[in-house]
């Protein structure tokens, strides 16, 4: 064992110590020689932009999936964390962005499940009932045992979540992302619990890319950028801009390149637009030739609605979207990819690719029919024509244009997507968190290609989390709450406390319409 | 075309194996009786594959030819409807059924399974309710019509002829092969049965399309029912085509289709159905293979044919992941 020249023999062994973790995935370096320390009872943030490996490090942590190398250290001990059940006897449990609970069972036995005590063979609800109380007491849940999961809001879900994780004893609670589908109200009753719980001795790692938060909850920062640890921030060290410097790691200013340019008439414009994600609320806007709109808000605040709302692909409950000042009939996305608007959604996998299928024929599958040769033959030589100009325009990295979606990056799939629409040549593209899972440097030729886009004249609207993003690329921004548009800020009135100000408004989301 | 090889390979395989057990095989009659009646369950099984490429199933197939093979002579010969009425009538009752499904499957949003499965029952019981469970034939008529199935084409200058069903089979099969390899609608059905809510967002009326596989397969039903009862001459209500839903399914399985969808080629389904009537055939000729286990040794075939399959997908992908890394590092 190599002696490290700041070991200090006296003192008691971290927590949790994770050493030269490395994992990667199908070539791509996912984690690089990750190395960073948890003290006992702190609320330890690790934060990073998307692609960062912070999901990859807490799934290896929980025992979801191994790394390829590296070792993991509980109590100063070499641990093999070979699965979650192995995992949990550890006491490290892991709270999923997405939650994992059977909404169609009650709290208490969500609790149990797997783990039902039993009383001559039967389940002894009683126990149960008692049991959950005692958990639900220690996260300030308010609700019956037996109360059905679905008729929880999201946050309150959350709190179930972490009260699973009490009951079985876990020492270390890992929290992705816990706040993004939190209104304002419920992610400040989380914080309450997050430190009532470290105050208990329950140490909480807490991913999460929203610095406010961090800032407000963290006693210590670990920095993941590309895959590698990027360094570390004691408390009294922890502030906005020094997170965002280790996170982006250069200048801001010219990671996300804008250059002036000339902005023109309108060509999208939403008038009163109600979505099924709020149906009596609603939104108007609009979107000029050249221009970038970024549509920010949290998560639920129905931007997606929005954006498929105006794609024609989710059913428009009022108002009215013009394109070129024509009034679209949405029946279908046909009609809008006929007035020449295109979406890449935000699920690439489910929504924008056909996975099993090559390149080739997922760039061409929207401009079949127009394209088409006699009654309804495919022209194979256009197909073929406009899959190898995309490759070539959007640096593709593939082999052939044959090879299978499923086989490519993040970032090369997220480009597919986007040829996609560019060889129908859009008048307006909607954007659905363009560059989510994907690495830097595809994120960088994403953007590099909204730019040149903008530059030819196509009105973009984007939606997206990430603050740096919404912030340095759009040319104006409009923040969306509860299905309203609740402020617009020019680029030269945009901050992040501003953005964040509209975005959580001052009423806390009804527990009825979540 | 890498699939292919491997049904085929089974099938010669098959075939070999047989010859070489039963000196019966080989026979002129035995190999144009194959031939037809791979051809007629060769035409199902395209229908099936169908539904199955854009990730349905139809398990109505049997009992849509059940309908059609009984109603057929009954309308001939009971109701003396006349030939051009009758065939009408036919492929109108076809046309509707496929269309029912699609269109419930699509707009009410049903499962395949469910809603072919209630067709299933449905189109046998009003069979034998409209018929009276009474057998229908053509009592020795009808001779022209029935040369469709029963007829060949003597090839010039031999003695033998192509049955004509193995020409229907040909001229059903180029046209899918064309639809589906060369049409804008044959990829939005392939791309579909991959992930139909991509496709949808590609801007492709995914509904429609699923309702022309539908009916695809409901018109080669109704087609197949047609030329099983031409061939035989007669049907019982209680069992005409019962389980031939069963049998296009493994061929078109067999042929190559996932029951995920997308995948599938028409060549392999048709093979597929071959595959499947030589093996019944080999069963009945050859002597230590007692008559009475054919379902089982055709299920033991399928299954060992679906499983060698997954080996050798799982095989090719861990080498892909081999390479990648290799190419990673």
């Amino acid at each position: 064992m190599k002696l490290h020249a700041d070991g200090n023999v006296d003192k008691a062994p971290p927590l949790l110590e994770i050493r030269r973790v490395t994992k990667r995935f199908a070539g791509v370096c996912a984690l690089d020689e990750v190395s960073f320390k948890v003290e006992l009872g702190e609320v330890h943030a690790v934060i990073g932009e998307n692609g960062a490996g912070k999901s990859t490090l807490m799934k290896i942590l929980a025992g979801v999936q191994p790394p390829d190398s590296g070792e993991i250290l509980l109590d100063g001990n070499v641990v093999l964390i070979d699965s979650v059940h192995q995992a949990l006897n550890l006491g490290i449990s892991l709270i999923h962005q997405e939650l994992n609970l059977a909404d169609n069972l009650d709290v208490g036995a969500n609790i149990f499940l797997g783990r039902e005590p039993t009383r001559l063979g039967m389940i002894d609800f009683g126990q149960i009932r008692r049991e959950s109380q005692k958990y639900l007491d220690m996260v300030a849940l308010d609700e019956a045992p037996t109360t059905r999961v679905s008729r929880l809001t999201i946050g309150r879900q959350q709190l179930v979540e972490i009260a699973k994780a009490l009951s079985v004893h876990a020492r270390i609670l890992i929290m992705d992302e816990p706040t993004s589908s939190l209104s304002q109200h419920e992610a400040e009753q989380l914080f309450r619990v997050i430190r009532q719980l470290r105050d208990q001795g329950v140490t909480v790692i807490y991913i999460s890319h929203r610095l406010g938060e961090v800032k407000e909850l963290a006693d210590r920062v670990t920095v993941l950028r590309d895959g590698k640890y990027a360094g570390g921030l004691r408390r009294e060290e922890i502030n906005h801009d020094r997170m965002v410097q280790l996170m982006v790691g250069r200048d801001i200013s010219q990671f996300y390149a804008r250059r002036p340019h000339t902005i023109g008439q309108p060509v999208l414009e939403v008038k009163a637009l109600r979505t099924t994600a709020w149906p009596h609320h609603a939104s108007s806007f609009t979107v000029h030739a050249g221009e970038m709109l970024g549509v920010a808000g949290l998560v639920g605040a129905g931007r997606t609605e929005m954006l498929q709302a105006i794609f024609g692909v989710d059913r428009m409950l009022g108002g009215e979207v013009r394109v070129a000042n024509r009034t679209l009939n949405l029946r279908s996305c046909r009609d809008a990819i006929e007035a020449g608007v295109a979406l890449v959604p935000e699920d690439r996998k489910q929504q924008g690719l056909i996975l099993e299928m090559g390149i080739r024929n997922n760039i061409g599958l929207p401009a079949l029919s127009r394209h088409k040769r006699g009654p309804a033959f495919v022209n194979r030589m256009r197909e073929r024509q406009d899959a190898s100009r995309m490759i070539a325009e959007l640096q593709i990295k593939t082999p052939d244009d044959q090879q299978l979606a499923q086989y490519l990056s993040g970032g090369n799939q997220q480009k597919i997507v986007l040829a996609k629409w560019l060889a129908m040549e859009p008048r307006v593209l909607l954007l659905d968190e363009p560059t989510r899972g994907v690495d830097i440097g595809a994120k960088q030729e994403i953007y590099r290609l909204m730019e040149e886009l903008a530059e030819r004249g196509v009105a973009i609207l984007f939606v997206s989390s990430e603050m740096e993003e919404v912030l340095s690329m759009s040319d104006r921004v409009i923040v969306l709450h509860e299905g309203r548009v609740s402020g617009e800020l020019l680029r030269s009135e945009l901050s992040e406390e501003a953005v964040m100000q509209l975005a959580t408004g001052h009423r806390p989301v009804s527990a009825e319409t979540t | 075309m890498k699939k292919i090889l491997g049904i085929l390979g089974l099938l010669v395989f098959i075939c070999v194996m047989t010859a070489m057990m039963s000196d019966r095989f080989l026979t002129e009659f035995n190999i144009e009786n194959i031939i037809r009646r791979t051809a007629l369950f060769g035409i199902i099984s395209i229908g099936a594959a169908f539904v199955i490429i854009t990730s349905g199933i139809d398990l109505s197939i049997g009992s849509v030819v059940c309908l059609i093979g009984c109603l057929l002579p009954w309308m001939l010969v009971e109701k003396k409807l006349g030939v051009p009425l009758s065939l009408l009538i036919v492929v109108g009752i076809s046309l509707v059924i496929g269309l029912s499904h699609g269109l419930l499957i699509t707009k009410m949003k049903l499962q395949p399974f469910v809603v072919t499965l209630c067709g299933l029952l449905l189109y046998r019981g009003i069979t034998r309710g409209v018929v009276q469970d009474q057998t229908q034939g053509f009592k020795s008529g009808f001779t022209t019509l029935r040369e469709l199935s029963q007829g060949q084409m003597p090839l010039p200058g031999t003695d033998f002829g192509i049955p004509n069903p193995c020409l229907i089979l040909l001229v059903v099969a180029i046209l899918a092969i064309i639809f589906l390899n060369f049409t804008i609608y044959g990829r939005y059905m392939v791309a579909l049965g991959r992930n139909e809510e991509a496709t949808r967002y590609s801007g492709i009326n995914t509904d429609r399309m699923i309702i022309l596989a539908y009916v695809i397969c409901g018109m080669l039903s109704g087609l197949g029912g047609m030329l099983f009862v031409l061939d035989v001459g007669s049907a019982q209500p209680v069992d005409f085509g019962s389980f031939y839903e069963l049998y296009a399914i493994a061929a078109a399985v067999l042929g190559g289709c996932s029951l995920r969808g997308g995948e599938g080629t028409i060549i392999g389904v048709v093979i597929g159905a071959a595959v499947m009537q030589v093996l019944k055939n080999s069963i009945t000729l050859i002597d230590w293979i007692p008559t009475n286990i054919e379902y089982a040794v055709i299920g033991a075939v399928i299954l060992g044919g679906v499983v060698v399959d997954e080996l050798v997908k799982r095989f090719a992908a861990k080498r892909r992941a081999m390479a990648q890394a290799k190419a990673g590092q």
